[in-house]
């Protein structure tokens, strides 16, 4: 355990926190990396999730396409896109963002499939237009599915934003190679420690945001329901499922 | 008044759900569709408010055309309650009551209002405004149903089985709301039901349908139970079962009824 | 290409040193994950512990967790055990939630009736209540086993011999076509054990296949549900 004190040392030492070499600049460029990635992916996701969700069309290709991206070396991505684009921010970033694409994707489109049929034929029956049952409808009650989506992808680019360090990208991850190379166990522990503390945090913050967003008419007194599952899976809670961390 | 006009439905998987339908609907009086699953009842329901749209044939409410008319405009000017009342989860109920009027562009205070008065003519404590669906039983859930579905103030209702999944005791008392409900509103009401004691209550007219939506018989239920048109009405009314064959047996002095097997229904009061 | 056929060895040597890194995970996750999964599962107190110190777990990022293996297992930091204990976690964390759904979208009615039949709680779990959380432990162990094999990659950057190797000396010596061949080699040792796991599903299960569409939109659920983060 002396060890872990010592990583400790390492991220309480000011010689190794200010500055552009910094671990508070790294952190903030780890967090850039997250929220920039997040960001750009969420653009093409969402609404190509909502149109996937709405119509129910391509839904094949989505699932076997945010299954598939799973299996996709994340490392392997970011070398090959470090190759053809240089080293730098660029191909962490791309990396990233495609990274993120599918949870989101998936996120969305599961958002609106898992609200009850007859509520959609309801609302329709009522009068409202495609786009009052996508906005006023759809999209509140499956934003906890949503967000689900959106936290994985930042746990998932928190932690391979590690790896930007890799193509001389910046990001905590700097300290970690540069601690093994120099057999620094210390500095790559304590960086160790900040990332995992930053994810863990995003994870909360996120647990939170989940919590706050679901309808509170869905979570009103919820039935007991052990004995039917709803067709509503549970929006609040969860586990991120990450691959390539 | 609506009309079917030689109306067909064929889904795209090839299922012929309705056939050469002809059917006039009465205004201001209860028309029950009743028949087996599968009979096209709902098909039928539907396709009055352009949420299904006939393969060929016209309906007419008014006189005019539905094609002619945008599904969205036609829907919100007919009231509509289905079964599991199909109300918005997370909305409160007097916003799910509103829905229509706010989709109208009726300002939010004037639809709520209104939306609270509705409350009061369907039976519900204004109390339960500010809940939530999920917070309601089933048989106030319905309530809210045809609250939200009377609240545009439409010529018709429509209502898909919408007693289907409440218990019995609460199902009778609906049945009772619905007949007040339309005495005292004069509402064009169409009703999908499988249960026939349900069409009688309810209908002053009573379709009974085959597969493929054939009119096995139209009439008043004292029409239909005096001449069953053919063997299938017969047993669909239960009348080849001895259900509905009553005569008066004298008991201590009182005459009580009692159907064809023997079984005691009532008493026939002097 | 032409790296590949004068690198045949190298690669097929990597294929083999990854096939046996995440082999290990996949199958020991597994195994721990199915009493977890029941104890999760068996008490709402225990569900909420036992989702929630799993949740945080997998929450840590794969190299910091690499790199915490010896302060608690006192292996040298450049050992493969730090990366085959790392991916279990990972594993264990996956495949847990998915065998307390499984077990949980069995029918109680039917563990009811084995019951009333004679079935005794040992065996009702093993002939019953297992077999039929099976479809939905299957999916969740597809997911389990394509992350694993995806992650296995990353123990290269600390060292320890996989396809991630190819990553790395390729972008040192910039061979894209390496880089490409070990991205390749990974979706296809992904696939190879996708359809053995299915595969074994359809021996192991056969009623699932011609099941109910409840059933099979349950699995499809749960799937999702893993991969959106909500379950």
């Amino acid at each position: 355990m002396n060890l872990f004190f010592d990583g400790i040392a390492w991220i309480l030492d000011s010689a190794n926190q200010g500055g552009p070499g910094g671990w508070i600049a790294r952190l903030g460029e780890q967090l850039a990396y997250t929220f920039g990635a997040v960001a750009i992916a969420a653009v093409i996701a969402v609404p190509l999730g909502y149109l996937v969700g709405h119509t129910g069309r391509g839904r094949d290709l989505a699932v076997s396409l945010s299954g598939g991206f799973r299996a996709l070396p994340s490392l392997g991505l970011l070398i090959l896109l470090g190759l053809g684009l240089g080293i730098g921010f660029r191909a962490p970033l791309l990396t990233f963002v495609i990274l993120a694409i599918p949870p989101i994707l998936a996120g969305a489109y599961a958002g609106f499939e898992a609200i009850d049929r007859k509520t959609i034929d309801a609302a329709r029956a009522l009068g409202m237009t495609e786009l009052q049952i996508v906005g006023r409808v759809e999209v509140p009650l499956g934003l906890p599915l949503l967000i689900g989506g959106i936290r994985s992808g930042v746990l998932q680019v928190v932690a391979t934003a590690t790896l930007a360090a890799y193509v001389s990208g910046g990001a905590l991850g700097v300290f970690i190679f540069e601690g093994f190379s120099t057999r620094n166990y210390a500095e790559a522990l304590g960086a160790s420690i900040l990332v995992t503390v930053l994810a863990l945090v995003l994870e909360g913050i996120f647990a939170l945001i989940q919590r706050l967003v679901v309808p509170r008419g869905v979570v009103a007194k919820e039935p007991t329901e052990i004995r039917t599952r709803s067709s509503r899976p549970v929006a609040v809670a969860g586990l991120p499922a990450q691959e390539g961390k | 008044m609506i009309e079917f006009r030689s109306v067909t439905k064929q889904f795209p998987d090839g299922t012929v759900a309705v056939e050469g339908f002809d059917l006039v609907i009465p205004p201001r009086k209860t028309t029950v569709l009743v028949g087996s699953s599968g009979c096209g009842k709902t098909t039928l329901l539907r396709m009055i408010n352009r949420m299904i749209d006939p393969t060929s044939g016209s309906i007419l409410i008014d006189g005019e055309d539905t094609a002619s008319l945008a599904p969205v405009k036609l829907r919100r000017r007919i009231g509509y309650v289905m079964q599991n009342s199909g109300l918005l989860p997370h909305r409160k109920v007097i916003d799910n009551v509103a829905t229509v009027p706010v989709l109208n562009g009726v300002p939010k205070k004037k639809a709520r209002a209104h939306a609270l008065e509705l409350l009061d003519t369907v039976g519900l404590d204004r109390s339960l405004a500010g809940k939530y669906p999920r917070q309601l039983s089933g048989g106030q859930q319905q309530r809210v149903g045809v609250a939200r579905g009377l609240a545009a103030d439409p010529n018709i209702l429509l209502m898909d089985e919408p007693f289907g999944a409440v218990d019995p005791i609460v199902r009778a008392e609906l049945q009772q709301e619905t007949i007040r409900l339309q005495a005292g509103l004069g509402k064009t009401v169409v009703f999908v039901t499988h249960d026939i004691d349900e069409a009688f209550l309810l209908g002053h007219q009573v379709v009974i349908l085959q597969k493929g939506g054939h009119i096995a018989q139209v009439g008043t239920p004292a029409e239909i139970l005096a001449r069953p048109a053919d063997d299938f009405v017969a047993s669909f009314v239960g009348a080849d079962k001895g259900k509905r064959k009553l005569r008066i047996e004298r008991v201590d002095g009182t005459d009580v009824v009692v159907d064809e097997n023997g079984t005691p229904t009532g008493v026939l009061q002097p | 290409m032409k790296w590949l056929s004068s690198n045949w060895d190298l690669v097929w040597q990597l294929v083999f040193a990854h096939v046996a890194l995440s082999v290990p995970p996949i199958v020991i996750g597994f195994v721990i994950a199915i009493p977890l999964g029941w104890v999760a599962n068996r008490y709402r107190v225990s569900r909420g512990i036992i989702l929630l110190v799993l949740g945080l777990l997998y929450t840590i990022p794969s190299i910091p967790l690499f790199i915490f293996m010896p302060l608690f297992l006192g292996t040298p930091l450049l050992s493969p055990v730090n990366v085959t204990v790392a991916l279990t976690i990972y594993a264990v964390a996956l495949m847990v939630r998915s065998a307390a759904d499984g077990l949980r979208s069995v029918d109680p009615d039917i563990l009811q009736a084995a019951s009333a039949m004679g079935y005794s709680g040992w065996q009702r779990f093993w002939r019953v209540e297992l077999p039929l959380a099976g479809p939905v432990l299957l999916a969740g162990l597809r997911v389990v086993s394509a992350s694993t094999v995806s992650l296995a990659t990353i123990g290269s950057v600390v060292g320890v011999s996989s396809l991630g190797y190819l990553f790395i000396n390729g972008f040192q010596r910039n061979i894209p076509g390496e880089v490409i061949t070990g991205i390749v080699a990974t979706l296809v040792i992904a696939v190879v054990f996708d359809l053995l796991l299915v595969l074994v599903g359809r021996l192991l299960l056969p009623w699932s296949r011609r099941d109910s569409r409840v059933r099979a939109r349950d699995v499809a659920r749960s799937r999702t549900a893993v991969l959106t983060g909500a379950g």
